[in-house]
């Protein structure tokens, strides 16, 4: 797992709310068997003019110039500024990737779905919750070249303006990340638990073991 | 101490180790395999030189990208068709059971689970699919989790997780003809939002939920994480009980009646306590037709598109006024007079017998309308199809003029060549209405299977209640 701790980057504002992971990235490019690859179709059907498809190359597709990620000031954002709800939709971790493998490191919104908040976490990407009133604030002070500094260990965000905002994250997951962890190894830590419990469940429920095999 | 949420039951009935601020280690009961968010796991597997902790435990289908015309020539995508052949490989490599895409059992994940007996009540299942909730209809905690989990899984049969709150969700009375499960679900997704389920495990109760088949309950639950919900569940009862009976993959002799009895515990005790609760009135359900891109925007089939102008949130209106562009549709047009291009019947969603019967009902000795291009009739599962074959119901939707297809997701996420072309305008009994999610450019609008059938042969959305 990548580890996340703290960084310094350009903020591109996404004004919209509900911004599903059919959106993040379209069906037609999960059928890749890789992790890697998804950044220059990213946000494809509202970045391009034309229908992406697998393998596509980018380069040369006609660009929507209205779209936030298209416009010149906003290249090399590493933290995307969104409204209520981001991620809703398919459990799909191609999102994630494709926004790790864009650049984005930081997602900022009042509200994320569950299944997507969680796969940010496997990724180093670090979705921020913060209140609907100053993420709206945040919208209003947004001009080319804004910057925020986002620090994980103390979990806080600091404007331009020096104004330090303070953010929630759960401890153990804010552990995982700060330090790239791997989860399976650290589960498999509890191996002798997992097995004890499948042998008193086994117990309990003898009719969920195939011919009482594990 | 009150008593416990059925959620609460579950969770407890799983935990194997918990932290002090709440993070838990789970046992996984059944964990669902499909080719599009699997690859990466069971790369992830071999690189760390690990093995799967329980093979028994996971069970493999393809479903995604399958073709639904004839497959005696494979897939032609030679995208499609690596993804759903590297799944037949991780399978055979790692020793995990996997229904073949002409293996008369194969299906949608989530159909083929509760009909092999494969996810059984008081299990925890997951898959790396969001429609997972699903499986919650047999009082069994089930939801969709990413790549990196289905990898974890894999290699511990654990998961990391911190419990939800829990939300009962209420519908007491007697439901309408012609209304059905799928008009509740999106009568709760308008009335609680798309986000309204954020955190929450969902419980449906009530009346009309004990009045629904399994079929229905699943149609319930399978919507949930549309309302923001990761799990709903329904409790157990005795039709819970009776579906399960014989099933492959359930219980049998002594077993089932150790297991049977065990299941009728599970149901929320009678002095829990819910984190929050929302009441319905089943009895004021009529069909829903949703209008825009986002699940929550739905009315009733005798309303009217809603004016942007009237609502007071600025990001809201924004988005509405967005979504209409998309949908090619205007502030206070009718419902009923939308014409369509399409009709889709199928997905994880309602691509059960009952929805076929349903569908089969309403078209009978009728013909599509001549403004309809295409009309898709998808079964849920190689035996679904075979039923509703025994049944007839194949020649009702050919005569009408339908295409009765093999089973597969198809065009709910249009993954394989079942897709909307740009501008075309769908009923369909799938779940998300999302830009694009059907095809690109394509206009979803989310119905029950009678309401699709019905907006097929009128050629536009009309009252199926005038029907029944």
């Amino acid at each position: 797992m990548h580890a996340f701790t703290a960084l310094t980057g350009l903020v591109a504002p996404l004004d919209r709310a509900n911004v599903d992971t059919d959106a993040i990235i379209p069906k037609q490019f999960l059928k890749s068997i890789k992790r890697t690859g998804f950044g220059p179709y990213l946000f494809d059907e509202w970045r391009y003019l034309d229908r992406g498809e697998p393998d596509m190359a980018c380069s040369g597709r006609p660009v929507n110039p209205d779209f936030v990620l298209n416009q010149p000031h906003y290249q090399g954002a590493k933290i995307l500024l969104a409204r209520e709800n981001f991620g809703c939709g398919s459990s799909r971790e191609h999102a994630p990737w494709a926004l790790v493998d864009y650049g984005f490191r930081v997602i900022i919104a009042p509200s994320f779905a569950d299944i997507f908040y969680n796969n940010c976490f496997k990724n180093g990407l670090l979705p921020i919750v913060l209140d609907s009133v100053v993420v709206a604030a945040l919208f209003q002070e947004i001009v080319p070249g804004y910057r925020l500094t986002v620090a994980l260990a103390e979990q806080t965000i600091t404007t331009p303006g020096g104004l330090e905002i303070p953010f929630a994250v759960d401890e153990a997951r804010k552990h995982r990340l700060l330090h790239g962890l791997d989860d399976i190894a650290l589960t498999l830590q509890y191996a002798e638990k997992i097995k004890a419990y499948e042998l008193a469940r086994a117990k309990r429920a003898p009719w969920l073991f195939v011919n009482g095999q594990l | 101490m009150p008593g416990k949420t059925l959620y609460d039951k579950l969770w407890d009935d799983h935990v194997i180790s918990q932290e002090a601020d709440g993070t838990a280690l789970i046992y996984i009961d059944r964990h669902l395999v499909h080719e599009v968010t699997s690859p990466q796991a069971f790369d992830g597997l071999r690189l760390a030189g690990r093995k799967p902790w329980r093979p028994l435990r996971n069970l493999a289908v393809a479903d995604h990208n399958v073709p639904t015309l004839s497959r005696s020539q494979g897939i032609a995508d030679p995208v499609s068709r690596l993804q759903v052949e590297t799944l037949s490989k991780n399978c055979a490599e790692f020793g995990i059971t996997e229904f073949a895409m002409n293996d008369p059992r194969q299906g949608i994940v989530h159909v083929i689970g509760p009909e092999q007996g494969a996810t059984l009540p008081g299990m925890t299942v997951v898959c790396g699919d969001s429609h997972t909730s699903t499986h919650g209809a047999s009082g069994a905690l089930a939801f969709g989790i990413g790549t990196s989990e289905v990898e974890h899984v894999l290699a511990t049969q654990c998961l990391v997780q911190k419990k939800a709150k829990n939300m009962r969700v209420n519908i007491e009375g007697q439901m309408t003809p012609g209304v059905c499960a799928k008009d509740i679900i999106l009568a709760i997704i308008s009335t609680i939002g798309t986000a309204g389920g954020n955190g929450f495990t969902l419980e449906f109760t009530g009346s009309a939920i004990r009045a629904l088949s399994m079929e229905g309950r699943m149609t319930v639950c399978n919507m949930a994480i549309e309302a923001g919900a990761r799990a709903g569940l329904i409790a157990v009862d005795e039709t819970t009980i009776e579906y399960y009976r014989g099933r492959p993959f359930s219980p049998k002799g002594g077993d089932w009646l150790m297991a049977a009895r065990s299941w009728r515990d599970l149901h929320s005790d009678a002095d829990a306590v819910f984190d929050k609760t929302i009441e319905l009135d089943a009895s004021c359900i009529k069909p829903q037709v949703t209008w825009g891109t986002s699940p929550e925007w739905v009315v009733a089939v005798d309303g009217v598109i809603p004016d942007p102008a009237l609502e007071t949130d600025p990001v809201k209106r924004q988005s509405m006024v967005r979504a209409l562009v998309y949908m090619g549709l205007q502030p206070g047009q009718a419902i009923t007079s939308i014409a369509l291009d399409k009709v889709f019947i199928g997905s994880c969603t309602n691509s059960r017998i009952e929805d076929l019967r349903a569908a089969a009902a309403v078209v009978k000795g009728k013909k599509i309308a001549g403004n309809i291009k295409q009309a898709l009739v998808v079964p849920g599962s190689g035996l679904v199809k075979r039923q509703a074959e025994a049944e007839g119901l194949d020649g009702v939707f050919v005569a009408a003029g339908f295409e009765w297809r093999e089973p597969g997701c198809s065009m709910c996420l249009a993954m394989n060549a079942d897709r909307l072309e740009a501008g075309e305008r769908c009923a369909s009994t799938s779940n998300r209405n999302f830009e694009g999610r059907q095809g690109y450019g394509g206009r979803t609008h989310l119905v029950g299977p009678a309401m699709a059938a019905a907006a097929a042969i009128a050629g536009h959305f009309m009252d199926v209640r005038e029907l029944v």
